[in-house]
């Protein structure tokens, strides 16, 4: 690097694309930013390690056929059942899913496909936005005003129907995002054949972004399966025998359970929501390795 | 082996090349079929995104069973006449057509004119192969499903569709697989089949070439005077030895600038083709073709 290159002269001849030849300063800061960057992959993953190693050491003991079948114990007495909340995590989800993918799906295909600049699709885009900030204990006070107090019942359903206005907003955005990514040209070529609008969404547009769709709805699946707020009003989360049933009677769930058993004194019960969270961390993981397997599935390979 | 292929590609190459020579070498151009109606006849088309004018005044007719190439510099409108021939621009909000497109002197855009209806009788191949990403025979079928084309006899029209664009013999094997396992080729090959199969009686072509090697490049020229023989064709091109090869008449457009400095797209002339490379009437075709433009 003796000669200086004076502005008009060409670049130094090829001896100089070596690494020896860059200046050790940027090579330096570029070792520094690379580690920086690991470190920080690592300190964010470190606390979901220990969290999951922590509940695996605390719960795993409690698991057992018997715990994930026999009805709740009172929280004095010892000894395995979580049944009852598994079965209403199932249920209470089951129809949260039924009504917010539908209703969120069909939503952001009117505001991407339909809507696209009109004033009602802004608002309905800036509304589900707000929604999604709305903390869900205030969702499950909401339904607790608007539909627990209206039928004097704590039922299933009513925790199905906080948990869907939860994931309403999860599902717009994420269906929202999918469909516009699906590309322009793709659409064209529907038209250009002589389709309608209709059916170029349901046959091109619709199966081009399904998986992006797919595992977006898992995840508030997902995240809607842990909550626990807004259940706390609306399911009588005291239940301690299994219900099928959504719209009779009252329920609970895992994330209830372990919110109920986690602040009792006794030993039984501080194991069982050690179990119960488990139980629900796996359930929640396999919902999410599903997600992944489904989406890699149905997604066709790009150009 | 590897020798073979070569030979091969390489006699390809000159035969392709060796066309070029022929521009306007008075080549034997069918009398100008000026006793029969024009498909399309354009009358003081302008053509706006939303405030911005893109096209200006522009008159033309398009024969039947010819191809009609558009060129000229990039901007000059060529696409956006193009998409105005089957109402594409319709799905661009904003945007606003004055003057008039009769087809087969019909007007195209009447209230009463369901676009749908247009885009199925005069068919699109783009510029990028687009084709779905479903399976080939499912490509080429998607359009006459949609157009309620009974299920039984659609077999058929798919090979027949195939054999027409020239792809039936690589692809009759392995109709099942992914359109995006084939060659760019012979994606855009499968887009004009899939155009085919709703039966057109126009074929509306945006670069279709522009992403191909020249060897694919050939194959679809090939198959473009293949498709001659029943379809009208306009074909937008860059490629100004690529329209002289192809097309019977050719329309050079350029971009005005006014005193605004505000572009527009005009016509500046429309003849046969021979005539538009040897003999141009206008000053700025003959610096376009000659490479002198800009």
């Amino acid at each position: 690097m003796s000669a200086h290159a004076s502005p008009g002269t060409p670049a130094p001849p090829a001896s100089s694309l070596l690494a020896s030849s860059i200046a050790p300063g940027r090579r330096f800061r570029n070792r520094l930013a690379t580690s920086l960057v690991f470190l920080t992959v690592a300190v964010a993953a470190i606390p979901l390690l220990l969290l999951i190693a922590y509940v695996v050491q605390r719960g795993g003991p409690a698991i057992s056929s018997k715990f994930l079948t026999k009805p709740i114990p009172p929280p004095l007495r010892k000894g395995p059942g979580m049944g009852p909340a598994i079965v209403g995590t199932l249920v209470i989800t089951f129809w949260a899913t039924v009504i917010a993918v539908p209703l969120g799906i069909l939503g952001a295909i009117y505001v991407t496909e339909y809507g696209a600049g009109n004033h009602l699709a802004r608002v309905i885009r800036f509304m589900s936005d707000v929604m999604a900030g709305v903390p869900s204990i205030v969702m499950g006070l909401f339904i607790f005003t608007a539909f627990t107090l209206k039928t004097h019942k704590l039922t299933g359903l009513g925790g199905s129907l906080a948990l869907a206005c939860l994931m309403l907003p999860i599902v717009i955005r994420s269906t929202e995002s999918m469909l516009a990514l699906v590309p322009r040209e793709l659409r064209e070529a529907s038209y250009a054949l002589g389709t309608t609008k209709s059916r170029t969404v349901l046959t091109v547009v619709m199966p081009a972004a399904l998986p992006g769709i797919t595992s977006g709805c898992l995840l508030a699946i997902a995240r809607a399966a842990g909550e626990t707020a807004p259940l706390l009003f609306t399911i009588g989360a005291l239940q301690s025998r299994s219900n099928w049933n959504a719209f009779k009677g009252s329920n609970t769930t895992l994330s209830a359970q372990i919110f109920v058993n986690a602040s009792q004194p006794f030993a039984g019960a501080q194991q069982r929501a050690w179990g119960a969270a488990l139980t629900l961390i796996v359930m929640v993981l396999v919902l999410t390795v599903v997600a992944r397997i489904v989406s890699s599935r149905l997604t066709v390979k790009a150009p | 082996m590897p020798d073979d292929t070569t030979v091969i590609e390489s006699t390809v190459l000159t035969t392709g090349l060796s066309r070029k020579p022929e521009v306007g070498a008075g080549r034997d151009q069918p009398d100008t079929p000026e006793t029969a109606d024009p498909v399309f006849s354009l009358q003081d088309l302008s053509f706006h995104y939303g405030s911005y004018r893109a096209l200006r005044n522009v008159t033309m007719d398009i024969w039947p069973r010819e191809i009609t190439a558009l060129i000229g510099p990039s901007g000059c409108g060529k696409s956006t006449l193009l998409r105005c021939f089957n109402r594409m621009n319709d799905l661009i909000p904003g945007t606003r057509l004055e003057g008039r497109i009769t087809f087969h002197g019909e007007d195209l855009y009447h209230p009463k004119v369901d676009p749908i209806e247009v885009r199925r009788r005069i068919g699109m191949v783009f510029q990028k192969p687009n084709p779905f990403p479903k399976s080939i025979y499912d490509n080429v079928a998607f359009g006459p499903k949609v157009n309620g084309f009974p299920r039984s006899e659609l077999k058929d029209l798919v090979e027949e569709s195939l054999q027409r664009a020239a792809l039936w013999d690589e692809v009759k094997d392995k109709l099942k697989q992914n359109a995006f396992s084939l060659s760019g080729g012979q994606q855009q090959r499968l887009c004009i089949a899939r155009a085919i199969a709703v039966k057109p009686s126009v074929i509306l072509m945006d670069e279709p070439c522009s992403a191909l090697d020249p060897i694919a490049t050939i194959r679809i020229e090939e198959l473009l005077s293949e498709l001659k023989n029943t379809y009208t064709i306009i074909v937008v091109t860059h490629n100004m030895q690529q329209a002289a090869r192809v097309s019977d008449r050719t329309a050079f457009m350029t971009a005005e600038v006014d005193d605004k400095g505000v572009r527009c797209g005009v016509l500046v002339e429309y003849d046969r083709t021979d005539r538009i490379f040897t003999t141009p009437r206008d000053k700025r075709t003959d610096d376009y073709i000659t490479g002198r433009f800009g």
